[in-house]
């Protein structure tokens, strides 16, 4: 532990031309294929995810597999590019396992080694595959994570609160005994649970002796991995969802008229917006940081990911907060998708990992510890 | 940015390359070793070899080469260890006087006063604020009268730094009353020695007197020392107000490298201290203060390519409310000897360190860190209004001849 530890390189916290490509593209097509009312429909509905805007993102744009090396049938590209596309995905808080397959189930493999692993990892970039992380959506990285009983190729227990495992074709599953084994999802029992965020479903997966294929024997590295990539790349979700909500609350105040005037030229609102505004233009900073670091591999990938989330995560409640006080009555109802962020941005707060988890862990890696 | 700023910043057709300005550099450096050459006229002689502000014009210390390429130059001459123009010294003269003198000035006023300006000769400050003009600057009542050729002068600034070491001013004065406030204001150089100044050391809640009153009695300005047209001396202003925000947050900062880092530092030092609320809030301030880092380095990695964002707006919001709590976070953390202050001698320090001194220190002067340079009120306005797009603040005051303003 170092008093200051010092960066190796300087992060390159901008956008490139080609994420700026990247950016218009991913949004473009959410503009097209996924507006907030066909969002509102479909999260109540038997199937909360869109398979149809998943088969165009992940398939046809090859987005699944950014994370993964062109010799194992991916795009070859980045963390900052992955970012990119989950900033988008926030902005819309589209329904899809973006977040849980293409970067938490693939980083998780891409810590394995043998054919088992590398099988699903190009099956997993294709997008054809959709892979969950069964570990407990809420698992901050290096957190004790539960596992089930393996006994003769077969698993046994039962987990909660795995995110997006309803959609999932196979899932990535820690062992008591220090294994991750890829298991079908059609040899288990998946029971979807009543979830806080309905555009990430969580659910229940029993397994009653399922079938096991082992990936590595050592899930904890795997998993804490998984889960690291995970947390510094929510940050850019949290960043699209908290600038949804700033962008969409600043139109709704020029427009609304209340006092023969626009709602938002009340200094008292105002002054509201403009901290927000500071708010995410620091997320910003902190989640392309985050990004950048993941992407390099940078030494100081860790704190990296820390103040990323310890910083997003709270921002992008408060931008959600603001946004249903500041839409007044329209904001509490069921009609405006306002709901669908504040959902999403709270329970992402708890997702890998809650900001005070991350200042904990910060308080080791900066060297700030607690009283004795 | 304005005129002045950008017609200096740009390049023109034939300004010398980096490579071109690396020869520039070594040939000054062979002429006048620095080892053996007095330090006044080694600065002398870099401005007039135009390394001194490259971007300037070529007769005026610079070259008409990109701003950028400075850098090239100052590595070069630090590397052969030549003395610097002590810029923290001279701050308000290069930040603020210079680019306006360059935008506005006459021909004879830019080569009589840039070049001692930079090398340090002449100091300047700058009167701007007065008592009854704050955050209102536009209803500022100090008067000018013309009388001749020259000008009187009448009034009281405040807020002066330097003025007790000045040999000039950039003062803006009231010259017509009976036209609304922006209208009436004409930007003037002023004479810092001239009888009719008067220049008090302001004490402030430190203890400390950084800053001066300045009392303008019948002071005579000639005609010649007037910087822009009759009446345009808001427009003026606007150069030099906004030059002052390019020079913040140009600086590449390490981790810890402002008012967290003494805390961290006791935090470390003396595991006696530690509470747990405390805990929990310095990890969040580390926090802030690491992401407000980021941001400042975002924005000058924006800069660099060309492309500045709204970002700068906000960044002296964020420092000033993360300078207040964290050094208050640090008065308490330090329990028994948070209730000691080093020293309340009135004292005239030449520097200003915000992170200087002991914690009693800290805590008070950053308090007018959401006063100086723009209180965050209206900070926040502006980013409402320039970058959310937000209706503006109702007026009342914009079609009223200044001497019927309310005060």
């Amino acid at each position: 532990m170092t008093a200051q530890p010092t960066q190796s390189t300087q992060p390159d916290l901008l956008y490139s031309e080609e994420e700026d490509a990247l950016r218009a593209a991913v949004r473009d097509l959410l503009t097209d294929h996924c507006d907030a009312a066909g969002v509102i429909a479909r999260a109540e509905s038997d199937a909360p995810h869109d398979r149809e805007l998943w088969k165009a993102l992940g398939e046809s744009m090859g987005l699944a597999g950014l994370l993964v090396p062109e010799s194992s049938g991916g795009q070859g590209a980045t963390h900052r590019e992955a970012a990119v596309v989950l900033e988008e995905l926030g902005r819309a808080v589209a329904p899809v396992p973006y977040l849980t397959s293409a970067v938490v189930a693939t980083e998780a493999l891409l810590a394995c080694e043998g054919d088992e692993a590398a099988k699903l990892l190009s099956a997993l970039a294709s997008g054809r595959t959709i892979g969950a992380l069964a570990v407990a959506l809420s698992t901050a990285p290096g957190a004790p994570v539960k596992s089930v009983r393996h006994e003769e190729g077969a698993l046994h227990g039962e987990l909660t609160g795995i995110a997006d495992a309803s959609a999932a074709d196979v899932l990535l599953v820690p062992a008591q005994d220090g294994g991750l084994y890829a298991v079908d999802a059609a040899a288990v029992t998946i029971t979807p649970q009543v979830s806080l965020d309905l555009t990430r479903p969580l659910a229940t997966v029993a397994f009653d002796g399922a079938p096991a294929r082992r990936l590595t024997s050592d899930a904890a590295q795997a998993v804490r991995r998984a889960l690291r990539a995970g947390a510094g790349l929510l940050a850019s979700e949290q960043l699209g969802l908290a600038d949804w909500c700033l962008a969409e609350t600043v139109r709704h105040l020029k427009d609304r008229k209340q006092f023969n005037r626009p709602v938002g030229g009340f200094q008292a609102l105002k002054h509201r917006l403009a901290h927000l505004w500071l708010e995410v233009v620091n997320a910003r900073a902190a989640a392309r940081n985050a990004a950048d670091a993941l992407s390099t591999a940078s030494p100081d990938t860790d704190v990296a990911v820390a103040v990323a989330q310890a910083y997003a995560a709270p921002v992008a409640v408060h931008a959600a907060e603001e946004a249903l006080q500041l839409h007044g009555g329209i904001g509490m109802t069921w009609e405006h998708p306002v709901h669908l962020y504040l959902k999403r941005a709270k329970a992402d707060s708890l997702v890998y990992g809650s900001a005070g988890a991350h200042r904990e862990a910060l308080a080791e890696l900066v060297d700030l510890p607690a009283p004795l | 940015m304005t005129d002045a700023a950008t017609k200096a910043g740009a390049p023109k057709a034939g300004a010398p390359d980096a490579a071109e300005l690396r020869r520039r550099t070594q040939e000054l450096l062979a002429a006048q070793p620095p080892a053996t050459t007095d330090r006044l006229d080694f600065l002398k002689a870099r401005f007039d070899a135009g390394l001194a502000w490259v971007h300037y014009p070529e007769g005026l210390g610079g070259l008409g080469a990109p701003r950028s390429l400075q850098a090239v130059v100052d590595a070069e001459l630090e590397a052969a260890g030549a003395p610097d123009n002590d810029p923290r010294r001279i701050g308000i003269g290069l930040g603020m006087a210079a680019p306006t003198i360059l935008g506005f000035g006459t021909e004879e006023q830019k080569s009589r006063f840039l070049r001692p300006l930079w090398v340090g000769e002449e100091v300047w400050c700058q009167l701007f604020s007065e008592p009854g003009a704050g955050s209102d600057l536009a209803a500022l009542g100090t008067r000018a009268v013309r009388d001749g050729d020259d000008w009187v002068v009448n009034g009281q600034k405040v807020w002066t730094s330097s003025a007790h070491l000045a040999r000039w001013a950039i003062l803006i004065a009231r010259t017509d009353p009976d036209v609304p406030k922006h209208r009436g204001i004409t930007y003037f150089i002023c004479d810092m020695t001239d009888p009719g100044v008067e220049v008090r050391p302001l004490r402030q809640v430190t203890g400390e007197a950084e800053f001066n009153e300045v009392f303008l009695t019948d002071v005579r300005i000639p005609d010649a020392h007037r910087l822009g047209e009759i009446g345009d001396g808001w427009r003026v202003a606007q150069t030099t107000l906004m030059n002052e925000r390019v020079s913040i947050g140009g600086m590449r900062i390490p981790r810890e490298g402002g008012m967290i880092g003494p805390v961290s530092k006791t935090w470390r030092e003396r595991p006696e201290l530690r509470t747990n609320d405390l805990h929990q809030r310095l990890l969040k301030l580390w926090v802030e203060a690491e992401v407000a880092r980021l941001t400042g380095e975002r924005l000058r990695q924006q800069l660099v390519a060309g492309q500045p964002g709204p970002e700068g707006s906000g960044m002296k919001l964020a420092f000033a409310r993360l300078n207040q709590e964290i050094s208050g976070l640090e008065v308490e953390l330090l329990g028994e000897e948070g209730l000691l202050y080093e020293d309340w001698t009135m004292r005239r320090p030449e520097l200003v360190d915000f992170v200087g001194r002991d914690a009693g220190y800290r805590y008070l002067r950053s308090k007018g860190n959401s006063i100086e340079g723009g209180t965050t009120e209206v900070l926040l306005n502006i980013v409402a209004e320039r970058v959310l797009g937000l209706p503006s603040e109702p007026r009342t005051d914009k079609d009223v001849a200044w001497k019927d303003l309310a005060r």
